[in-house]
Parts: C-alpha cells; structure tokens; sequence
C-alpha cells in the first residue's frame, strides 16, 4: 500500500482487491486506486487461469478441440460448444438436421437461464441477500438434472458433435423439460418479490455503474450488459443462428444502463427462454441426429467468423484452416473479456463497495477472460 | 462500400471478396486509422461497433495477418479488414477509433509479439510481464515453457527443456508433439 499526498489534504491510497476476494467470482485482480471510500482508478489484472485454449487448437483435431471449449465459460458450456459446431459446419458448408437443431436450442436456452441463475445468486449474495441464492440453486439443480439425465455431466458437458448432436433424448425428456418450464415463472416471481422492490436492494443497485449505450457499443459490450443500456440488439434476431428463426421471443431492454436495468434484462431473459423452450419442445421434428458427412473432418482452405448469443454476450470464434485435419489458427472473442474492459469506466467516481456490485453486474466468468 | 474505399483510399486497397457469405477486404498497413474512422463514421454502411482484433502468423512468408472484425448495427453487416505486416513492423493502434481495442491489441501484442504504435499501455495482459516468448507464434512450440521463469517464481523444475529462440532442431533429444 502507497500512500501519496494530494492537494486538499486527502491522501491517494492504491488498494489491492483479490486475487483471493470473494467478490471477484475467480482469480481476478482489481488494482484500485483510492480517494478516502471514493474510486479514482481501477486496473484489472488478468491471466491467473490462463490455459493456452488458443493454441491447443493447433495441436488437436477439430473433433478433439470441443471439449477443450467447455473449460472456458464452465457455467455456460453448452453455448461455447454450439457456437464452435456451428462455425466448423459453416466452413464445411454443411448443416446440423432439424431434430439436432431443436434439441441444440432447448439445451442451450437452458443453459442460459441455469447461468442467469447463477448470476443473480451469487450477484445477490455480493449485495447481501442471502435467501435468493439458495432459491435459485434449486433452480438450476432441476437444470442440471435434465443435462445428467442426457449426457452424464453436469457442467462441462460436450454436449454437442460437429454435424449434429451424439445423444438421442431419452425417455421422459419432454415431460421433465415441460415440468421445469411450467413452474419456472412463477419462481421467476418469487425472486422479484425478494428483490425487485426492496428498499436495500434498490438502494446499492440503482445509479450504480451506470454506461451509456453510445459508450457500451464503443467499449464492445454485449449481451445483457448492453441491452441493458437501451440497445436492443440481440444476435438471435439480428442473426438467427441454429433454428431460433422459428421462435417467437421478445428481446428485453433496460432504460439508463444501471446495475438495476441489468438486474431486470436478465431477469426477463429468463422468462423469455422458458418460452422459447415451451415451444421448441412441443414440435421436436423426427429425423436423424447426425448430418450426412465424411469421418474426418477436413475442411476446404479459408477462414469463417461466427458468432453467437451467449448468456454473457457475443461469443465468436474466428477459424483459419490451412485444408488440414487441425485448424492453422482459432480465436475466440470471448464475451466476459470484452466486457470487463468496461468495467474501469463504471467504477470510477463509485464507492469501494460498489466495485462489488459492478463485478457482480457484468457477470464475468474468468476462465473465459483468460481462456 | 468497397468503392468508396476504393475512391478514398486506392493506393492503400488489395482486393475485396467473399468466402462462404462474409465479407473481406484486404488492406495495407498504412493508413489503417483513416481507414478504421472512416469506416466508423460514413454514411452508408457505419460500422460502429469493433468485434474483434487478432493476427494470424505466417511464417513461411515472415508476416502476420492482422484481422478486424467490424459490425454494423444499422445495416446488420459485418466485415472482416486483413493487412499483412512483416515481421517486427510497427502498426498503428487502433485505440483511438474504439475503446475496446485497448485489451485486444494488448492480447495480440502478448501472444504475437506485434507492436502497436500510439497506444496507451502495451504491455502484456494474460501473460506475466516477465515472461520470454510469444506464444501463438508458429515458432513456438506447443510444449515450450519459460523455464526460467516457472523456476524462479513457482519454485518448480517444469520438466521443460528448451528455452524460447533456441536451435531446437539439431538437437537429438528434443521431442516434438507429433512423435
């Protein structure tokens, strides 16, 4: 700690927050500079959990590769799977058959309210509620069952293959997905009833961290992060992916960019994604689950960008193939890491104890940062 | 779109094409900046929002490709900027276009060794400061470790034997991933 004296007698003091610090959700560090309670400047220091994911991708197949990919955003790992087969059947010029789309999409919009729920438990917790964290794992545990019950794991779940999925839905698929989705909004309410009009909660959430929509789009924030700003952008309509063409969902936005607006975008997310999944699991087409393609995957000389809508924002990945087995070169545009650059524009002039919250809001997950 | 470019900028134009429904456009290094605020701010197809910035290695020409991704939320449009750049050349930041080009080209810089002029803090960012190497170069093997550095603040020995730059090839002992 450094203190250094400054011209109306308060003292600048650097503060340094984790890498051990509960609130960082991981190995983050966040170098703070000081002015009494009052922040002046932060710098995130990064790279703890850095594993190289990039240039395994030399070193492995493109078949080998997709495991790798669930290590990066552990919480969301259906997405980054989906979005990976998906660029590589887009290079092979090649599509997923109906069947596997459907089933593609129900996984990952579950997948997307089970990280919508680990959000604002552990986000809630940060402020000081307790209740709503053990009300949402039991949420996310009926999620996490249904992915057990279909492919064995219940995070890093290689849930997908290039060309299609591996697994048929088992026996009771739909009645358990329909059980979940039927009760689903309803627990949605008990949640706001616990938070959306308590007075603490609106107190440490409202004003906090607040961006603008012209500066998120300048800074490249996605996801809920930016739709909570006002734009209503959402790479699901702008740019259907998968089958999400067929589905009739709206694309909630918040009013002034606080930590509130995106408490209540992602809160619509998920009742958004109940929808989308009620009606996906009621027309599940028959058909094969795999496309009609060679053993080895070998795709033409080139490069493709795709990118879809993770639960934490624009997740792209950009493959150069050399015409070999293995990629020449894979990069992912990872959502999280994109999105805590802004993180040093919304803290400053906020309290130390607002950091917490701004982390919580952006809902980083580091092993995707650091990849 | 790509005529106006071509207008404003013929000298700095390769070509332009398409491959699998995307749009390319290859550039040279020069005027990069003009080109990125002009891209930004036109009228026709503004591209306001920075996906991505990354680089390709190709050592066989001693070059890397620096990639742009850029996404129009208007027209719904992306596009992707190539330029080469040899070995060791310095390129301009693209800091000053868009805010979000400070932690990518800091990322290019730490896994590329590419150096970007005018930008306000290029250091490494996933990497420690320290470390020898960059590692997303094709030059770099899969297995190498700055053994030196694991060794100094891990207290370990990582079982590596190489350090970065050195002759690997006329060595017997040394294993490549593939054997």
């Amino acid at each position: 700690m450094e203190t250094k004296e400054t011209l109306f007698d308060a003292s600048e003091i650097t503060v340094s927050m984790g890498p051990q610090h509960p609130s960082t959700h991981g190995v983050l560090q966040v170098k703070l500079k000081l002015d009494g309670e009052r922040v002046i400047d932060a710098q995130c220091v990064i790279g703890y959990l850095h594993r190289g994911v990039e240039k395994l991708a030399e070193a492995q197949t493109y078949a080998q590769y997709v495991p790798t990919l669930d290590r990066m955003d552990y919480i969301a790992a259906v997405s980054n799977c989906l979005g990976y087969c998906e660029a590589v059947e887009k290079l092979l010029g090649l599509t997923a058959p109906p069947r596997a789309q459907y089933i593609r999409v129900i996984m990952t919009e579950l997948n997307r309210i089970s990280s919508h729920l680990l959000w604002l438990g552990t986000h809630a917790i940060d402020l000081g509620a307790v209740t709503v964290f053990l009300y949402c794992f039991r949420e996310r545990e009926e999620i996490l069952k249904i992915f057990e019950n279909y492919c064995g794991a219940r995070l890093t779940t290689h849930m997908f293959r290039i060309g299609g999925t591996q697994y048929e839905i088992y026996e009771g698929f739909q009645d358990q997905v329909r059980t979940f989705i039927k009760g689903f909004p309803t627990k949605v309410d008990e949640y706001e009833t616990l938070l959306t009009e308590n007075r603490i909660w609106i107190g440490r959430t409202k004003g906090v961290g607040v961006i603008s929509g012209k500066d998120a789009i300048d800074l490249g924030v996605t996801g809920p992060s930016l739709r909570g700003s006002g734009v209503q952008w959402d790479l699901r309509k702008a740019k259907p992916y998968a089958v999400y063409a067929d589905f009739d969902f709206d694309i909630p936005v918040g009013g002034v960019g606080d930590t509130y607006d995106r408490y209540m975008v992602r809160l619509e997310e998920m009742r958004q994604s109940t929808r989308i999944i009620a009606q996906a699991v009621e027309k599940i087409p028959d058909g094969p689950l795999m496309a009609k393609m060679s053993k080895i995957i070998k795709p033409p000389v080139g490069d493709i960008y795709h990118s879809i809508e993770a639960p934490k924002g624009e997740l792209g990945y950009y493959i150069v193939s050399d015409g070999s087995t293995q990629a020449y070169r894979t990069r992912v545009r990872p959502p999280s890491f994109v999105n805590l650059q802004a993180l040093r524009k919304m803290v400053a002039g906020h309290m130390v104890a607002d950091v917490v919250a701004i982390i919580g809001t952006l809902d980083i997950v580091l092993g995707e940062i650091d990849r | 779109m790509v005529d106006a470019i071509k207008e404003r900028f013929g000298d700095q134009f390769v070509k332009a094409y398409r491959f699998i429904g995307q749009n390319q456009i290859e550039l040279k290094k020069d005027r990069i900046v003009e080109i990125l605020t002009f891209l930004r701010d036109n009228d026709i197809v503004p591209f306001n929002y920075l996906v991505d910035e990354t680089a390709v290695h190709w050592p066989k020409d001693e070059q890397f490709e620096i990639v742009y991704i850029l996404y129009s939320f208007s027209k719904n449009e992306h596009v992707r900027l190539k330029m080469r750049i040899k070995e060791w050349e310095v390129i301009e930041s693209a800091v000053p276009v868009w805010t979000t080009a400070d932690w990518l080209e800091r990322e290019v810089y730490d896994m590329f060794g590419v150096r970007y002029a005018n930008h306000p803090n290029l250091t490494r960012i996933l990497l420690p400061e320290d470390w020898v190497g960059h590692p997303l170069r094709k030059d770099y093997d899969i297995r190498l470790q700055d053994v030196e550095w694991v060794r100094k603040h891990l207290g370990i020995d990582s079982g590596q034997k190489y350090y970065v730059g050195e002759a690997r090839d006329e060595d017997p002992g040394y294993i490549t991933p593939s054997d």
